[in-house]
């Protein structure tokens, strides 16, 4: 079995966002980029299925601008097998990136595909339920444990209530939470050795998919500031505050 | 107009996040209708029809929708689509499952997690864990919405006299089985609803020592939540969880004990009204966001609390 890896590349997940002055959206420019935090742990998990002989190759996906390819040669490093990468320099919306996703799962027909289950930029939380729906695939979302037997997958999910497993028939897309694995650091030697491994590039036209945005960002604002308070000496002042300015107790 | 919300419940209780996905759509405007699908849950129609300014509801009643899986629900609301310009549903861990679905089914660009309507076609919502917001608008025929509960009052559960119609069920796929379910919490408050909430995290410094926060909640009749770092080191259970990929809660007063105040945990919990955070750490982050900081040793000073209130 195959299996497919999306990852997104992102503003750093400890950079403190900073709104345009044009108020056009946050600034990426000369800002540290990273793999989405979440994408890390779903490429783990397709590494780790390789290595339990579950899998037989791990493909990484990208899409986005050129330096997608550095996300990309660090899921490489990591320990996926090679990697594809979708060039658009145009905003990309988790409805196009899905499209994109699916065309790619007609090419290359894997067991599973593996997302996190929201990028820490947009946190739309879409994309992995979105290819489901196109492929006609069970999905299995915020997973924490993944068990594969024959054709079906196991999981546990991260819910409001606490969790939930599922049986879900594959082929099927996963969306990973937080508690699932533990990623890697990519070693110095694996690092090395994923500049040697493939990217092939290609683009949403050759796909034939539409990108164009379908939400159109009129502004992006700050947030109103949260003022901090005072400090208190001790646990009583505490409580007076908490009687005063609370009303809650 | 015609809005679709979706509501969630336990085939016993309509739960109360629908309640504030009620309120949106009501700001948007037209003839809101709710969607009860599930087993045996005539008494959660009911309740449906009570809630205020709902024209119908809409009740399926089959096994498949006992414990309901995306893959089917979404089936439902494609059924149902024709007739509706919205679908909205709360921005749980329920409504973000089933919606996207939908959506791409639809063809339908998804707004998630909405925090203010500013019209039928525009609307707020965050990005970068609340450190921006954004104003974006929608031009799909259909929209396809989830709705960030703390952001908008729950719309009242009394007054409403809806009628209820039925409809059948969708044939499932059969692509997901639900198998079951664990759930923690016991008697206190359900997080997302409570007053008070009291959050510990990795000062707390193991599983054992989370009591005395457990204690604290005890004496307020507060909801327990938790940092990241205090789930990830296995403290408590995932459903505590406050933060970015966690819960949003918007509590009258949120106590944050040895929590530093990482940007994605603010972003779950900065729009309670009032915040005490109890932090050995007097630089801590989460003093820059606390109505009241307390800088000391948490395990004198939280057992010294709960004693004297």
């Amino acid at each position: 079995m195959k299996v497919l890896v999306a990852v997104k590349r992102v503003v750093d997940y400890n950079v403190k966002v900073r709104v345009k002055a044009d108020q056009s959206g946050v600034e990426t420019a000369n800002v540290k980029m990273s793999m989405n935090p979440f994408d890390e742990i779903a490429n783990e998990q397709a590494i780790r299925l390789r290595e339990a002989g579950i899998a037989e190759e791990v493909v990484a996906v990208s899409m986005g601008g050129a330096k997608c390819q550095e996300t990309l040669r660090t899921a490489l490093a990591m320990g996926a097998d090679r990697a594809i990468h979708v060039l658009s320099e145009s905003e990309l919306q988790p409805l196009a990136v899905a499209k994109s996703l699916a065309k790619i799962v007609e090419r290359e027909q894997p067991g599973i595909v593996l997302l996190g289950k929201q990028a820490i930029d947009d946190d739309s939380n879409q994309t992995g339920q979105m290819l489901a729906a196109l492929l006609g695939w069970a999905q299995g979302t915020f997973v924490s444990k993944l068990k594969i037997e024959g054709g079906t997958a196991t999981i546990s999910r991260e819910v409001d209530e606490g969790l939930e497993s599922l049986e879900i028939a594959l082929p099927a897309v996963l969306t990973v939470d937080l508690r699932l694995n533990e990623p890697r650091y990519a070693s110095l030697p694996n690092i090395m050795k994923a500049k040697k491994k493939t990217i092939d590039q290609m683009t949403p036209e050759e796909l034939g998919v539409d990108v164009a945005p379908r939400l159109h960002y009129l502004k992006v604002e700050e947030p109103p500031k949260r003022q901090g308070g005072v400090k208190v000496p001790d646990v009583p002042a505490l409580i007076e505050k908490l009687k005063s300015e609370a009303g809650v107790i | 107009m015609t809005i679709l919300v979706l509501a969630q419940h336990d085939n016993t209780v309509l739960d109360k996040a629908t309640l504030h996905a009620v309120t949106a759509a009501r700001a948007i405007g037209g003839d809101i209708h709710l969607l009860v699908a599930g087993q045996g849950a005539a008494a959660v129609a009911e309740a449906a029809a009570a809630v205020e300014g709902i024209a119908k509801v809409i009740h399926v009643d089959a096994e498949i929708y006992a414990n309901p899986v995306a893959e089917d629900l979404a089936d439902l609301l494609v059924a149902m689509a024709a007739d509706y310009d919205y679908f909205l549903a709360a921005a749980t861990t329920f409504g973000k499952n089933v919606m996207p679905r939908l959506a791409a089914l639809i063809d339908s660009a998804q707004l998630s997690d909405i925090v203010e309507v500013l019209g039928p076609d525009t609307f707020k919502r965050f990005i970068y864990a609340g450190n921006a917001i954004a104003t974006v608008r929608s031009d799909d025929k259909k929209r396809v919405i989830t709705v960030r509960t703390t952001t908008f009052e729950a719309t009242a559960d009394t007054g409403g006299s809806a009628e209820i119609t039925t409809i059948a069920a969708v044939d499932p796929k059969g692509l997901a089985k639900f198998v079951g379910r664990e759930v923690s919490g016991g008697d206190r408050p359900d997080l997302t609803s409570a007053r008070i909430v009291v959050s510990g995290g990795r000062g707390l410094g193991s599983g054992e020592n989370f009591a005395i926060v457990e204690a604290l909640a005890d004496s307020l009749g507060a909801a327990v939540g938790a940092s990241r770092a205090a789930v990830d080191a296995g403290y408590v259970p995932n459903d505590y969880q406050v933060g970015q990929t966690g819960k949003v809660v918007a509590p009258d007063l949120y106590v944050a004990v040895g929590i530093s105040g990482a940007i994605q945990h603010l972003a779950g919990m900065k729009e309670s009204k009032v915040i005490i955070a109890i932090n050995k750490d007097e630089d801590a982050p989460i003093f820059q966001v606390a109505d009241v900081g307390l800088v000391g040793d948490l395990f004198k000073i939280v057992p010294e609390l709960t004693s004297k209130l």
